[in-house]
């Protein structure tokens, strides 16, 4: 599948973030960061390991806190924010993690089962047997609902990770690295799972990684992130269209010239 | 907030500085995990299949060594004991002897320290594992409230199965106890259960049941708090589950002393 053609209307910024900075101790990781993301786009942000990509959606999901700057998320700042306020966000929000993240000792039923059950109480049995097999049916494993993530692929723990946010119908999703330590045919298979997720949910994403071609098969938009700044941002092809030695190694790396 | 963004570090300082900070800051951070334990337990959800669940499985890892440790626990006791009674041809005393040892102190303290060991380390290690694979975070992003899931529950599982698993060792001990006094003094059942159970008072049996609920608590708490905020990497599951240990031990002796303090000037 093609990467997604979704039009994007430059309205209001579901997520809007200005002069974010984030420090480990001294490491300074993020250093006045500034990124809007818009209704249905998919934007991608690339950077080099140890660049604070991670730590960027972490914040927005709130696992994090800012040490200074704005985060708006659904026109809420997540600076100061109730616990109860941040709860209805994150149920809006899907996290794909790296490494999935899956319950390692649940099924993958209950792995579904488990976030549906708990913001959704007022479902029948019937209505959450229903919600897991569409999450696993859009995602391709729907063989595999009785499994445990133990008898799952790298793929397959990916995808299954993917459905399990799917299942509270998220407005938002935001990919931690969805290619990390995939062969190249699945990293296809991912990238087109996560346009066919756009288009099937009618979500934005945020889209961390390092590979080049999952930034061109999913990308509406690249912002590329350099010693803790986003430096360019743009399509494709404007962000590597440059003669910026920190940003050529990058591409020719990807595409072995 | 994830764990590793809500406790505080000091990482300057000098050597002594840095120790002493960190340990009024350890200090302060289990008294907020304490108090967030609070604070959630008794608000809903409540999650009753988890902690049925969690009960169970505290009981069944603890169950065989608990058995096999209190019955020779009794047995050695009667045994050691033995001679010294006889010295001044009291052995007639060894069942009171036993179930005073039993039931004020061996009980509680044996199940505590096996359940430190066994159930601790296993609870250290889970959540430190499922700390460092990102599973609590993917609990927190998808709204899911981990901390009444993961720790409120096992604290309390703890907290509710060791006054009963005390209570099964109490008995277990006194029945290894009761094996040597009747291989040694031929005394029947009924004789050793009178004479194990007439210096016994209703406030020894408060204070094990008083006793074992506080152990219970704080291995629930050390275990929970040391897997929850575990560091990063593999090398952090197992310092978890270690320290789980270690400080649940040495709290549960300390534990011991201030309860039979209190407990002797009530008598």
């Amino acid at each position: 599948m093609d990467k997604a053609k979704t039009t994007v209307a430059h309205q209001n910024a579901i997520i809007s973030i200005k002069g974010l900075k984030k420090s480990f101790d001294d490491n300074e990781v993020l250093r006045g960061i500034d990124l809007d993301l818009y209704p249905g786009e998919n934007l991608v942000v690339l950077g080099r390991s140890g660049t604070g990509k991670s730590v960027l959606i972490k914040i927005i999901s709130g696992l994090l806190r800012p040490d200074e700057g704005e985060v708006k998320v659904f026109g809420k700042d997540m600076t100061c924010i109730t616990e109860d306020e941040l709860q209805e966000i994150r149920i809006r929000i899907g996290f794909s993690f790296q490494n999935s993240a899956l319950y390692d000792s649940m099924t993958v039923r209950k792995n579904l089962e488990f976030p549906l059950v708990r913001n959704k109480k007022k479902l029948s049995r019937k209505e959450v047997d229903t919600a897991v097999e569409t999450a696993l049916d859009a995602v391709g494993l729907l063989k595999a609902i009785n499994q445990m993530p133990s008898e799952l692929s790298g793929g397959q723990r990916k995808r299954i990770g993917i459905a399990r946010t799917l299942i509270l119908n998220p407005e938002v999703m935001l990919y931690d690295e969805p290619t990390a330590g995939l062969d190249p045919i699945t990293s296809i298979e991912i990238n087109n799972l996560i346009n066919e997720v756009q288009e099937r949910y009618k979500t934005s994403s945020i889209i961390i990684t390092h590979d080049l071609t999952c930034a061109k098969m999913t990308g509406n938009r690249i912002a590329m992130l350099l010693d803790g700044k986003f430096e360019r941002q743009g399509s494709f092809e404007e962000v590597f269209n440059t003669d910026d030695e920190r940003v050529k190694p990058f591409y020719d790396y990807n595409f072995i010239k | 907030m994830s764990a590793s963004d809500s406790t505080i570090t000091v990482k300057s300082g000098s050597s002594f500085k840095k120790w002493l900070a960190n340990s009024f800051i350890a200090i302060y951070n289990v008294y907020k995990f304490i108090a967030r334990f609070f604070k959630e337990v008794f608000f809903p959800p409540y999650e009753f299949k988890e902690v049925i669940k969690q009960c169970f499985d505290v009981g069944v890892r603890s169950f065989t060594l608990i058995t096999v440790t209190g019955f020779i626990v009794g047995v050695i006791f009667t045994k050691q004991s033995r001679p010294s009674l006889a010295e001044f041809g009291a052995t007639s005393w060894l069942p009171s002897l036993v179930s005073i040892a039993i039931l004020r102190a061996l009980a509680s303290l044996v199940t505590a320290l096996i359940a430190a060991g066994k159930v601790g380390s296993s609870i250290g290690a889970e959540l430190g594992s499922m700390r460092v694979t990102e599973q609590i975070d993917a609990m927190e992003v998808s709204g899911t409230k981990p901390f009444k899931y993961l720790v409120c529950t096992r604290i309390i599982a703890t907290t509710i199965t060791l006054p009963l698993l005390a209570t099964y060792t109490a008995f277990v001990a006194l029945l290894g106890g009761y094996l040597n006094v009747a291989q040694g003094e031929g005394t029947s059942f009924t004789t050793f259960m009178q004479n194990a159970f007439e210096p016994i008072t209703f406030i020894d049996f408060w204070a094990t049941l008083v006793k074992s609920l506080i152990f219970g608590f704080t291995i629930g708490v050390v275990g929970c708090y040391q897997g929850y905020n575990s560091s990063r990497g593999t090398e952090g599951v197992g310092k978890a589950a270690n320290a789980a240990v270690v400080t649940a031990m040495f709290l549960v002796f300390i534990e011991e002393v201030i309860i039979v303090q209190i407990f002797s000037w009530l008598r």
